[in-house]
């Protein structure tokens, strides 16, 4: 492992990878490590949403608008190899209420530039002609699109080695290096790490050795909030447990958009902890169908919940009748990392200098990961950001212990 | 390839089954993949991805490469289905059954 | 359209009866520990996938028994049990079920809901789940494969599969045969075929084998075991069979269907059946599901740990038979009958203690016997390169050894986890039943290591345990969840 680097980026997930990526594009010399594999943790776990279409309009949806622009375009020429497709998202609504709610909140969407064709019930069979005759009618997102993210996060790690990023896996970072003699730094020695907030970060330690970096970028997802304690800050990302199942496969085009029901926006945006269902239905390159998604606040339990496997299964089949005879082949948890306003961190954390954070994206961190990664190599290199990452500021969680008002770093 | 110790079933005449369109005869007990196999056919699955042929292999319900349709039913595991008389075994093709383009 | 509606009501009372003990698996192991758990006065629940007792080592049809040399009349005898103790209302015999799920409402406390259906759409289904305080899992073994260029040709198959058209469906797959692997029961599928009529052009051998007589000696007693392998050595000769030692099918041949093998000298034999087989691998998805720990057992498979009691690590989670190691019927019956006594003294039933300490001395020389054959017939070092660039290691994707070179240079794959993510073996139907011991093993070597139990387990995990529909899913009843995410979701920090 190199003892330096211009950026550390810890974890192998789809948006570590991005952001290596992007920041060896801009001539950093990077290194990333993950204390697993690649895509081992939430990145391996998702369905390769690229959605547009779920947000409602705000900082979360322009980020979207910006990092799908980045997936089909900066990343466009690569999008074989992570089977991205411009499949389109499509909402059904199931009652004239639903519908209603729906077209108002296309025309907010509309209004931020997102593109939504109204579709009525008619047409939704010549969109999807497996869909529920029940529908009332529905909304066509033709930007949303879907990659599959474990090959994503390998190949953009790939591409990264290539312009000589070195990447090692099963290496934790076990505390990081403080520069000695700051502010509320550690005493003296550089390999100093933990509790030392205010001092600048300037590198990691493993168990492999250490990498001193002036940039060390915190893109650990799920368990971001426990490598900020590291460098002791506090970050308040949590786990959201999210099913997914998967079908036998089926023949081509048996579901063609990713369908999903009008109620998934509501289902994303809540905070509560008890199970929330809503389904989303695609098919994928494989033939088989994916069945989400479900978020509850249960920990780290990855164990089958049969109420979140009966919940999916009768949300796909209310959209799909015809999958009451398909089988499930397998289910699977993943754990969102989300933080408590639903928004991701993403930027330099000014209570430790030098720390960056790519990190809360809950569940649409696939999709925005292209964006938050070319955002993060901007700031790095000191070049104007393309999107303004106010809204996802690390210290925004600060504000009972005054933090708020502490500049926010270069 | 035959049907092994058919002597010992004197008395119990065979079921008449079909697959896609050509008769094939069972012993009671025998699974539709058994007497698929000893009327002499061995494949009667196309992968999805290289197109090629598949029948039996581990025989005994775990390695699903003998999948069949059966009566309608697709995605049936031909080694575990007992025959019955009148089956219509169909080879594993699209699920044309369950919804239909058309419909 | 069927929304998802949570926080139903859910019933004050729960009508299914709650067992004391549910036997997963009807092979010699489950129903000793079913009979025995019945015998000792526990209200057991025995589940097999098989619509008949006897697992795949006693399998046979309606017409017929397994023969007398394979432990038959212990099984005819255990089998004349089990239905006294159906008739006596102790035991309830549900075969033609297959185990989808197991939940429970903690980790490590409260009662087992199994859910169940048939094998195949229209099999027919007497309950579509069973609720028990503990479990003894008794899944078996098949037939472990090692992919080769050309195996997953029409004709080629496993050699369980072989023995079991022959003793379960009354069947042969082909007229010249070819039975090629490691493992004395290459034997029984060779003199059952030929006595079904077809021609056994060779049994090939892969290890040198004249060790395991050399193996028997010492404190290692199993006459019974010696007798059989006089008995084959017979069969083998009366119908003419050669069985090669350090013999190897480097190469199956054929367009679209098995014209013949390929031997490591190059010799040819034209053969219209392969039969393969290199040892067991155990099912171990019930016990993965329910946490249970597992290690690499000497043979290379994933078992169950269990404690001197049958006890796996996770309370109430019995095991017995291959699920904790491949050793066939004789130890398979003792651990299932010392699992049943394990269940009767923690009811608080009398055991005794004899009986036990007999059944610890038959495990003990049971599991000696096969450790023996183990290290007599071991997975061959170096078989990952017969491996062609083209060879096929999953048969479900169709995943191809140079996928899995690729993911593993150019993709950084270094475990089979993230092999499985990246290039889909065991991504299929079989969800790597089949080529999971292989992909571990591939993974490793192409890793520079070799494959360990964490290698192994990714690809033995499998949630669900059988395909099951949407429409079951949804329909699954709720009562069997009381306190499942309300008292979980209080841990929230």
């Amino acid at each position: 492992m190199p003892r330096t680097a211009d950026l550390v980026v810890i974890g192998a997930g789809v948006v570590g990878a991005a952001a290596a990526w992007f920041a060896t594009l801009a001539g950093l010399r990077v290194v990333v490590v993950d204390r697993g594999a690649i895509a081992g943790g939430t990145s391996g776990a998702g369905e390769g949403n690229v959605l547009v279409s779920d947000k409602e309009p705000g900082p979360e949806l322009e980020l979207a608008r910006y990092s799908r622009q980045v997936w089909g375009e900066d990343l466009g020429p690569y999008g074989e190899w992570w089977e991205f497709e411009r499949k389109g998202g499509l909402v059904v609504a199931s009652t004239p209420a639903a519908l209603a709610a729906l077209r108002t909140l296309a025309e907010r969407q509309r209004a931020r530039g997102v593109v939504v064709q109204e579709v009525s019930g008619a047409e939704l069979h010549d969109l999807e002609p497996r869909l529920t005759r029940e529908a009332a009618g529905g909304a066509l997102y033709p930007q949303d699109a879907q990659v599959q993210p474990m090959l994503a996060a390998a190949h953009l790690l790939r591409l990264a080695r290539r312009r000589g990023a070195v990447v090692r896996t099963r290496t934790e970072v076990v505390g990081f290096l403080r520069r000695t003699g700051a502010p509320g730094g550690g005493a003296g020695a550089p390999a100093a790490s933990g509790g030392g907030a205010g001092a600048p970060v300037t590198g990691v330690r493993t168990p492999h050795g250490t990498v001193s970096a002036p940039a060390v970028l915190n893109a650990a997802g799920t368990w971001a909030g426990a490598v900020a304690g590291l460098a002791g800050v506090e970050l308040p990302v949590l786990p959201r447990r999210g099913f997914v199942l998967v079908t036998e496969p089926l023949p081509p085009a048996t579901v063609r958009h990713k369908v999903y029901a009008a109620d998934y926006v509501d289902a994303v945006a809540s905070s509560d902890a008890e199970l929330q269902a809503s389904p989303v239905v695609e098919g994928t390159g494989g033939g088989t169908v994916l069945i989400g998604s479900t978020r509850e606040r249960v920990g780290f339990d990855r164990r089958p919940s049969p109420a979140a496997v009966r919940a999916l299964a009768r949300g796909a089949i209310g959209l799909f009748p015809m999958l009451a005879s398909v089988r499930a082949m397998r289910v699977y948890a993943g754990f969102r990392p989300y933080c408590p306003d639903h928004l991701p961190v993403i930027g330099p954390d000014p209570r430790a200098p030098g720390l960056w954070h790519a990190c809360g994206h809950e569940g649409a961190g696939i999709g925005l990961a292209a964006g938050t990664g070319k955002l993060i190599a901007q700031a790095l290199t000191g070049e104007a950001t393309d999107l303004d990452l106010t809204p996802f500021a690390p210290e925004r969680f600060e504000f009972e212990e005054g933090g708020a008002d502490e500049p926010r770093g270069e | 390839m035959s049907h092994a110790g058919s002597e010992e079933r004197a008395g119990s005449s065979p079921y008449r089954l079909t697959f896609d369109g050509t008769a094939v005869t069972a012993l009671p007990g025998q699974s539709v993949g058994a007497a698929l196999v000893a009327a002499g056919i061995v494949a009667w699955r196309t992968t999805r991805r290289e197109g090629r042929p598949r029948g039996l292999f581990c025989g005994i319900g775990v390695c699903f490469d003998c999948l069949i349709t059966v009566d309608g039913h697709p995605g049936q595991r031909a080694c575990l289905v007992p025959a019955r008389d009148g089956m219509r075994l169909s080879a594993e093709g699209d699920r044309g059954g369950d919804g239909g383009d058309g419909d | 359209m069927v929304m998802a509606a949570m926080g139903t009501d859910r019933p004050m009372y729960d009508v299914a009866p709650t067992y004391d003990v549910a036997v997963v698996g009807a092979g010699p192991a489950g129903l000793a520990a079913a009979v025995g758990a019945a015998e000792a006065g526990l209200e057991v629940v025995l589940i097999d996938a098989g619509r008949l007792p006897g697992g795949q080592y006693w399998r046979h049809d309606e017409h017929s028994t397994p023969p007398a040399h394979h432990h038959g009349r212990l099984f005819a005898r255990l089998r004349a049990r089990l239905h006294y103790q159906r008739r006596l209302g102790r035991l309830h015999y549900l075969p033609g079920h297959q185990v989808w799920l197991i939940d429970r409402p903690r980790p490590d406390s409260g009662p087992f809901t199994l859910r169940l259906n048939g094998p195949y759409d229209t099999a027919p289904v007497e309950r579509d789940r069973v609720r028990a305080r503990s479990l003894v899992l008794c899944c078996g073994a098949y037939d472990r494969q090692l992919p080769l260029p050309g195996w997953e040709l029409p004709g080629v198959m496993a050699a369980g599969g072989v023995q079991a058209l022959l003793k379960g469906h009354r069947a042969v797959a082909g007229r010249r045969a070819v039975v090629a692997g490691t493992g004395p029961f290459l034997l029984p599928v060779a003199t059952g075929l030929a006595q079904a009529g077809v021609r056994v052009l060779a049994v090939c051998e892969a290890n040198p084998a004249h060790g395991w007589l050399r193996h028997l000696d010492g404190a290692v007693r199993a006459p019974a075991k010696s007798a059989e392998a006089v008995r084959y050595a017979a069969l083998m000769a009366r119908h003419r069979i050669p069985y090669r030692t350090r013999a190897t099918v480097t190469e199956i041949l054929g367009e679209d269907r098995v014209r013949g093998v390929r031997l490591d000298g190059g010799e040819v034999l034209e053969a219209d059946l392969v039969a393969l087989g290199w040892g067991f691998t155990p099912a171990l998805e019930l016990p993965l599901m329910v946490g249970a720990a597992t290690r690499r057992d000497l043979d290379g498979s994933l078992v169950a740990v269990v404690d001197a009691r049958q006890r796996t690590t996770v309370p109430d989670v019995l095991a017995a038979g291959e699920t904790t190691g491949v050793g066939g019927a004789a130890p398979a019956v003792a651990e299932g009958r010392l699992a049943a006594l394990s269940l009767a003294a923690a009811h608080g039933l009398p055991v005794d203690p004899r009986a036990v300490r007999r059944l610890r001395t038959a495990i003990r020389q049971g599991r000696a016997f096969a450790a023996a054959l183990h290290r007599t017939y071991p997975v061959p070092d170096g078989w990952t390169d017969r491996l062609t660039e083209r060879t096929v290691v999953c048969r479900c994707e169709e995943v191809t050894y140079g996928e899995l070179c690729r993911a593993r240079t150019d993709l950084g794959a270094e475990e089979p986890r993230t092999m499985k993510l990246l290039a889909r073996p065991g991504m299929g139907w079989c969800q790597g039943r089949i080529c999971g011991f292989a992909v571990a093993a591939v993974t490793a070597s192409l890793t520079g290591r070799p494959a360990t139990a964490e290698d192994l387990r990714p690809l033995s995990a499998r949630p669900f345990a059988a395909p099951v529909t949407l429409g079951e899913l949804a329909g699954m009843d709720e009562s069997a969840e009381l306190g499942e995410s309300a008292d979980d979701a209080d841990e929230e920090p």
